[in-house]
């Protein structure tokens, strides 16, 4: 390569080094501000601001869904496996909202502790799966396995 | 290495030869495998457990969206050819490839949206998947708009590369975002480099829609960057008899 043009990839490299230095340091400056919610256990340890309007995200627990027998509302606890926070909703909840499922919930935590949240986005893993595969495995008992055996799986 | 074939892309005549041997084959390629891959995957493959068939726009989120990255990178790279090496069909490439992939990007932010609807209970939600995707959307514009601004061809070029290589760092943002931050996107169902999060009935159609859209992708480029070098070639030799052989002309 003659030297003028590698000048020039050397020029066109440390636009590329710089910037991206530029915006890694300004992403690990903003890292918290990028997280859509929070989970239980940063709200338990007092992570989430107070009062403001946050996002909690995290597992339905499985048998804490109850829903009011003349409303749309219901409450839920959500857990990440650590902490448990408690979630009150009234609205149609998302398609894919069931006990076990991951949702964000975005609300006030109150003084009591609950939040109340005003929607409840549902969140869902990247496994894809026939119906018919999903029944065996249940039936099996392989679901749990086959969910805690690939990262991200549990969300 | 032989680095001939290389310096031969300098050469707008024998790119334009060699790519009118291969439109063909790209547009062939591109018309069968997304005809099977729509068929297969919109109506063959298994739905999903949880989802049941609305997960079936996979089939054209993925793929557009893998796409849509794959054509940033391209302009990057291209931008930095013509940089370098000063080559001319560098810029031609970056110019005509600016549009797909803008197109690209937005069908991805559209269909992503329509199936956000259902599943997630939202159109749109600012996290960092979607918000980086759609800052990958506005670099295509700025790519455009500024090749369209700048009315010396030269600095054109030199502009638009240069703002095709500090924006090709939203790359790996895109790509890592999902697993950096918590975000409402999932991680990635199709990889090369790991074992499929979906059973092969699944995977195949998916397989068969990435390389049809690359297939499509490799033909419409070919197709406008063709046109082009007709245009900016228009007063040599070669170009006016190969525009008066496309004419008819007597």
């Amino acid at each position: 390569m003659n030297p003028v043009r590698k000048r020039r990839l050397f020029i066109v490299l440390a636009i590329l080094a710089g910037v991206g230095a530029a915006v890694a340091l300004a992403l690990s400056a903003l890292q918290q501000n990028i997280n859509l919610f929070y989970t239980p256990s940063q709200i338990a340890a007092g992570e989430a601001p107070e009062g403001a309007r946050i996002r909690a995200g995290g597992l339905v627990e499985k048998g804490s869904l109850q829903r009011d027998a003349t409303s749309l509302a219901a409450t839920f606890r959500v857990t990440d496996g650590v902490a448990t926070v408690t979630v009150r909703y009234q609205g149609i909840l998302p398609d894919l909202f069931r006990e076990g499922q991951g949702i964000v919930a975005l609300g006030r935590v109150d003084a009591g502790g609950m939040l109340q949240a005003d929607e409840v986005l549902a969140k869902h893993d990247e496994n894809y799966m026939p119906p018919e595969v999903s029944q065996a495995l249940e039936k099996s008992g392989m679901l749990k396995h086959y969910e805690n055996g690939k990262p991200g799986g549990a969300q | 290495m032989n680095w001939t074939w290389f310096h031969k892309l300098g050469s707008p005549k024998w790119f334009y030869e060699i790519s009118g041997r291969w439109l063909p084959w790209f547009a062939v390629a591109a018309v069968l495998l997304l005809g099977v891959g729509l068929v297969w995957g919109l109506a063959f493959a298994p739905p999903d457990y949880q989802q049941g068939n609305s997960f079936r726009i996979i089939y054209i989120h993925v793929p557009v969206a893998f796409l849509a990255q794959s054509c940033y990178v391209l302009l990057a790279v291209a931008g930095a050819i013509g940089l370098v090496w000063r080559m001319k069909l560098a810029d031609i490439a970056l110019q005509c490839a600016a549009p797909i992939g803008a197109w690209m990007t937005f069908v991805a932010l559209v269909t992503g949206a329509i199936w956000g609807k259902p599943t997630w209970g939202t159109w749109w939600v600012w996290d960092a998947r979607l918000t980086s995707m759609l800052i990958l959307l506005f670099l295509y514009f700025g790519i455009i708009a500024l090749g369209q601004a700048i009315a010396n061809r030269d600095s054109a070029a030199k502009a638009c590369a240069v703002l095709a290589i500090v924006g090709v760092v939203n790359i790996p943002i895109i790509k890592y975002s999902v697993e950096w931050w918590n975000s409402l996107h999932q991680p990635a169902t199709f990889t090369l480099t790991e074992k499929p999060a979906m059973p092969m009935e699944m995977w195949l159609p998916m397989l068969v829609m990435v390389l049809g859209i690359y297939c499509f992708f490799a033909a419409v480029l070919l197709l406008r960057m063709r046109l082009e070098v007709l245009r900016r070639e228009a007063r040599s030799n070669w170009a006016k008899s190969e525009i008066k052989a496309l004419l008819g002309a007597p």
